[in-house]
């Protein structure tokens, strides 16, 4: 029974990547920077096969409103080739490592100009069918507050300070219930429980 | 004695009610081609109805948070209701379910009243303040007399 299943799962394993060879690669959604700061993207993928020798990372840039993206980083045969020429020149770096599937690159000393939409496409060899994708940058003056993050601590707080009244309260009556137990044995006779009751009370 | 339990009810139903709809209507502050509350700023242009969401500043999201505190408040305080009602002592108050009633009054009125000073800062001074606003206004004297009428009442028979 047991070998039957053993021979079923592995024969199962054998197939299912044959038939779902598709890369998935992972970016983050939205990005929000201050001006001035670096910001590191980051891109990740999911693959089947084990990883190539010849896994490439590419990295395109979309100005917001712009309507074509250029390449501004590419990895390829082992070694990462970095924006000379474009918007980013001298401000990218490719901190990633292909030998953990990491193709992240760091932007330095962001402007509002760089406001856009960054693609990351990675493949696998043979693994190279998947979807790339796409993480939007928003550059701020200042930081905002994310919509309900104020509204959620509010209301965590008083429902908080709520359950911690009603615990309190019920521990309190569980407790002088106890006291008031421990008292009535001590004054019998200092043996057994009296004799806890009170060193628990010291 | 059960036409005064209905009424008690009722009264404490209809302010959980208009909690709900202030919450939830899009017409705190209203102006000709705009309309704008705690969630939303909807404007009709040239191009359409289309809204944008409301400014996530400090202030807003605290009187989100207070709207939504005085529901979960009056909700429990109902909840609390029928309990005490079948377990309470003959000649008991129900004091716990008046005293949510209560806070929930409260967390109406100052999320009311944040929304009032503060509301320059993200709508338009000349718009004119909309009906979902008055009901906020409206509920908080409901809920604070349904309050006062649970603590003072005694369970009889």
């Amino acid at each position: 029974m047991l070998t039957i299943l053993a021979l079923a799962s592995v024969i199962l394993l054998g197939i299912v990547p044959q038939q779902s060879e598709a890369i998935v690669i992972y970016t983050g959604w939205e990005r929000h920077a201050l001006v001035g700061s670096d910001i590191r993207l980051s891109c990740s993928f999911f693959s089947w096969r084990w990883t190539s020798d010849d896994v490439t990372f590419s990295w395109s840039y979309r100005a917001d409103g712009a309507r074509d993206s250029i390449y501004v980083f590419h990895y390829t045969g082992g070694a990462p080739y970095v924006d000379n020429k474009g918007p980013f020149r001298d401000r990218l770096e490719f901190v990633g490592n292909p030998g953990r599937r990491d193709g992240s690159i760091l932007l330095k000393n962001l402007d509002y100009g760089d406001n856009g939409t960054f693609t990351c496409d990675a493949k696998n060899p043979p693994d190279i069918v998947g979807r790339a994708s796409s993480v939007r940058l928003l550059v701020f003056e200042k930081v905002p507050i994310q919509a309900g993050v104020i509204t959620g601590a509010i209301i965590g707080a008083v429902l908080g300070l709520l359950v911690l009244v009603v615990v309190i309260y019920y521990l309190m009556r569980f407790l002088v219930a106890r006291r008031v137990f421990n008292l009535s044995v001590s004054k019998h006779g200092k043996k057994g429980k009296g004799k806890e009751g009170s060193q628990q009370r010291q | 004695m059960l036409l005064l339990l209905l009424g008690i009810v009722i009264l404490h139903i209809a302010a959980l009610v208009l909690l709900f709809v202030s919450t939830i209507v899009n017409a705190w502050t209203t102006g000709s081609t705009s309309s704008s509350d705690l969630w939303n700023n909807c404007s009709t242009t040239n191009g359409g109805y289309h809204c944008a969401p409301a400014n996530t500043g400090e202030w807003i999201q605290a009187v989100q948070a207070l709207m939504i505190l005085s529901i979960i408040f009056s909700f429990i305080s109902l909840f609390l209701f029928f309990c005490q009602l079948f377990t309470l002592q003959k000649g008991g108050r129900f004091f716990l379910t008046g005293v949510f009633q209560i806070f929930a009054s409260l967390f109406v009125m100052s999320g009311a009243v944040i929304y009032t000073v503060m509301s320059p800062t993200w709508v338009h001074g000349s718009e004119a303040f909309g009906w979902a606003y008055i009901i906020a206004w409206v509920a908080f004297p409901l809920a604070l007399i349904s309050g006062l009428i649970y603590v003072i009442l005694r369970k009889r028979e």
